[in-house]
């Protein structure tokens, strides 16, 4: 049984066909990579795994371990072990990074029915991480991304991910507008988490990413469907010759 | 034509007068200012600063005056202030109006600390009572008028120059009586010239009554003072409460004030503030956490009379159910009052399509090289902030609190105090819990 399996997946917003019939299966300990030009879905499929309300499933399903990932609040997914790393991280002013990632692990470990950590545990875990992804401890202290700079963001975004432990992770564009040491350490951070029972789905534009994650299979997505599928190779095919078959054919 | 309420004061003044304490000079202030009140009557819609909260319409009678406390209200006010038990504050309590020695701590007073009961300040002619008290009271004000006719006990406190307190000092006001009645306390603080303290006050009763609270402090910051002020309001479900703060902050001195408000069906909060001597600074910050059908207002009145002031005012109201939020704040800026800076900024965080936030600044500019502005904003929850809280694992109620906090935390934080902070923060969650239910 695959870890994710997405089928015929539609989905609309304010009436609008995003995904036209999408599927997709990722199996436990592999790495899949999604391209494709600007509009064709990419987020929104991120977004739809997540949960987001305003994407709305007009068609197909999603499983995740065979349950019906689309019927869980996204609180839920989280704690199944489902983390996306945002495109655009949010600003959460008032909420230091520390109070929210402690909210966050502990409210997790919570739905599983395991104990919640307690604060010197806590600390120590998040200072390993943090030191190990390059974050300054008392950017911690600070409100969540506020005032942070584009790759600090997507760092923090990391960060967020390495505490949590997720089976499957989705990375959306996280490497745009990082510096080539930051794009090094968010690589390590998800092979790190490269394990026979994890997976990741990784969006990105640019095939240099994929240099240092390197990918079991490459889809191109266009216009809301899966329109190829291959080997990593296929990202510097894509390099190359850029969208315009896939973008034809589709149309 | 006098509305009920009017004609049962006036009863009232005449019925208590003689036996309110003071001695002649006071006698004669407080028929001043019934006369004064008795003119204008009650406040309604049409009156500028009362036109959010008409006191008229509202107030549909007037309770008789609150009778001393026996042993049973005082039993039952013992457990009043204990959202603050835990930071060592001296407490000082008040049970309906009237100062109770036995659930007050007087004993080892830090040097430069002294404190009485304002009743008996006014009966005995207190110099300190002679020379401040009514100094800094806006002259048109019908519930100051009211508080000043009617003013019954209170504390009255002065710290010495230089003088630091250590301990928080709180005033404790708690309703006991199991009959609705009025309360009218009148407080004096003077923090001379260097001196540094916290003070907080506390008005609380029982959800049960009707009762009315019409409760002042005057507060004057000498030169180069520090005080922070906090006064929380967690009365009951159907007690009217109306405070006034009057304060004047001295050269270089630093007057931080917060209005925290989760309790009482009426709400009105005045604080008049004056910049008396030059390079002083002010933070007034207001913060409401309300449901139901709560009615709460805060109206400011800054007035820099002064060059080089800076003033910042930060309400914060969160609103559930049919509840209103006023936010009334003036910023005045005197002839010659260069290089004044303040800032105002009232935000309302709606969490029901029913409740309704109102906001009507106000700057009155007569000197040409100031920084003056307001902003206000008003809105639901963030949808995407809880959708990336969720994301992370954290349930929408939890979510929802996190946000909550973090909303009035920020009126919350600028005070020096980490125990009342956090116990601020603690009321917060309290509220956020029983919203509910
Ligand atoms: N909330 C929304 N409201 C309206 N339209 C939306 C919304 N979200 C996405 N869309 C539209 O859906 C289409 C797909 O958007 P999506 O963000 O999924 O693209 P993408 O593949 O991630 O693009 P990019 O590479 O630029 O990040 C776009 O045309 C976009 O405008
Ligand atoms: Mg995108």
């Amino acid at each position: 049984m695959p870890m994710l399996e997405v089928e015929n997946l539609h989905v609309e917003i304010e009436g609008r066909k995003i995904l036209e019939g999408l599927s997709l299966a990722v199996n436990a300990g592999e790495i899949h990579a999604i391209m494709g030009p600007n509009g064709s879905g990419k987020s929104t499929l991120a977004y739809v795994l997540a949960g987001k309300q305003e994407y709305e499933v007009t068609q197909g399903r999603v499983l995740f371990e065979g349950e019906d990932m689309l019927a869980m609040e996204p609180d839920e997914r989280a704690a199944k072990g489902l983390f996306l790393a945002f495109q655009y991280p949010l600003e959460i002013p008032g909420v230091t990074g520390m109070n929210f990632l402690r909210t966050a692990i502990n409210a997790q470990r919570k739905k599983r029915g395991e104990p919640e950590l307690a604060i010197p545990d806590f600390m120590k875990r998040l200072r390993e991480v943090a030191k190990r992804l390059g974050i300054e401890p008392e950017m911690l202290r600070r409100a969540v991304n506020v005032g942070f700079s584009g790759g600090e963001k997507k760092r923090n975004e990391i960060l967020q991910m390495a505490l949590l432990e997720p089976k499957l992770c989705v990375l959306d564009e996280t490497d745009s507008g990082l510096d080539i040491d930051a794009l090094k350490i968010v690589a390590d951070g998800v092979n790190r988490l490269r394990s026979p029972d994890r997976a990741s789905i990784v969006i990105t534009h640019y095939q240099r990413l994929l240099n240092y994650i390197v990918p079991d299979v490459v889809h191109v997505l266009s216009k809301g469907r899966i329109v190829k599928t291959g080997g990593k190779d296929l990202a510097l095919e894509l390099e190359a010759r850029g969208y315009t078959e896939y973008q034809t054919e589709a149309a | 034509m006098k509305t009920a309420a009017e004609t049962a004061l006036a009863e009232a003044f005449a019925a208590v007068r003689a036996k309110l304490p003071g001695d002649r000079r006071i006698a004669e202030r407080r028929a001043a200012a019934f006369e004064a009140f008795d003119a204008l009557g009650l406040p309604h819609r049409r009156v500028e600063e009362w036109k959010y909260t008409d006191l008229r319409a509202l107030i549909r009678e007037a309770k008789p005056l609150a009778a001393a406390p026996d042993a049973q209200a005082k039993r039952r006010a013992k457990g009043a202030g204990a959202l603050l038990a835990g930071i060592g504050a001296r407490r000082i309590t008040f049970v309906d109006g009237a100062f109770v020695a036995e659930l007050s701590d007087l004993v080892a007073l830090e040097p430069g600390l002294s404190i009485a009961p304002m009743a008996k300040a006014l009966a005995e002619s207190d110099p300190l009572v002679a020379s401040r008290l009514g100094a800094i009271v806006p002259t048109d004000d019908v519930a100051v008028a009211l508080n000043t006719a009617f003013m019954g006990d209170g504390a009255l406190v002065r710290i010495d120059r230089d003088a630091r307190l250590e301990r928080p000092l709180h005033l404790v006001f708690a309703f006991g009586s199991d009959t609705a009645s009025a309360t009218f306390t009148r407080s004096l603080v003077v923090a001379e010239e260097g001196a540094q303290a916290t003070l907080i006050e506390s008005h609380e009763g029982p959800d049960g009554i009707d009762y009315q609270v019409n409760t002042a402090l005057e507060l004057f910051v000498g030169d180069r003072a520090h005080v922070d002020h906090v006064k929380i309001g967690i009365e009951g479900a159907r007690a009217i409460h109306v405070s006034t703060l009057m304060a004047s902050i001295g050269a270089h001195a630093r007057l931080r004030d917060l209005v925290f408000t989760t309790g009482g069906a009426l709400v009105r909060n005045q604080l008049f503030v004056r910049f008396a001597g030059e390079g002083a600074t002010l933070a007034l910050n207001g913060a409401n956490l309300i449901k139901g059908r709560q009615h709460v207002d805060n109206t400011l009145v800054v007035d820099h009379a002064v060059p080089g002031g800076f003033s910042r005012e930060l309400n914060k109201s969160v609103l559930d159910g049919e509840s209103r939020s006023v936010f009334q704040g003036k910023i005045i800026v005197r002839p010659g009052a260069q290089k004044t800076d303040g800032k105002m900024m009232a935000q309302a965080l709606l969490l029901s399509e029913n409740a309704e936030a109102d906001n009507k600044p106000e700057l009155e500019i007569f000197a040409d090289d100031v920084q003056c502005g307001h902003g206000a904003t008003a809105g639901a929850l963030d949808q995407n902030l809880l959708f990336y809280l969720k994301a992370r694992g954290i349930p929408q109620a939890e979510a929802e609190a996190l946000l909550i906090q973090a909303f009035v935390g920020e009126a919350i934080e600028t005070l020096e105090h980490e125990g009342v902070k956090d116990a601020l923060m603690g009321a917060a969650a309290e509220w956020l819990g029983s919203r509910k239910q």
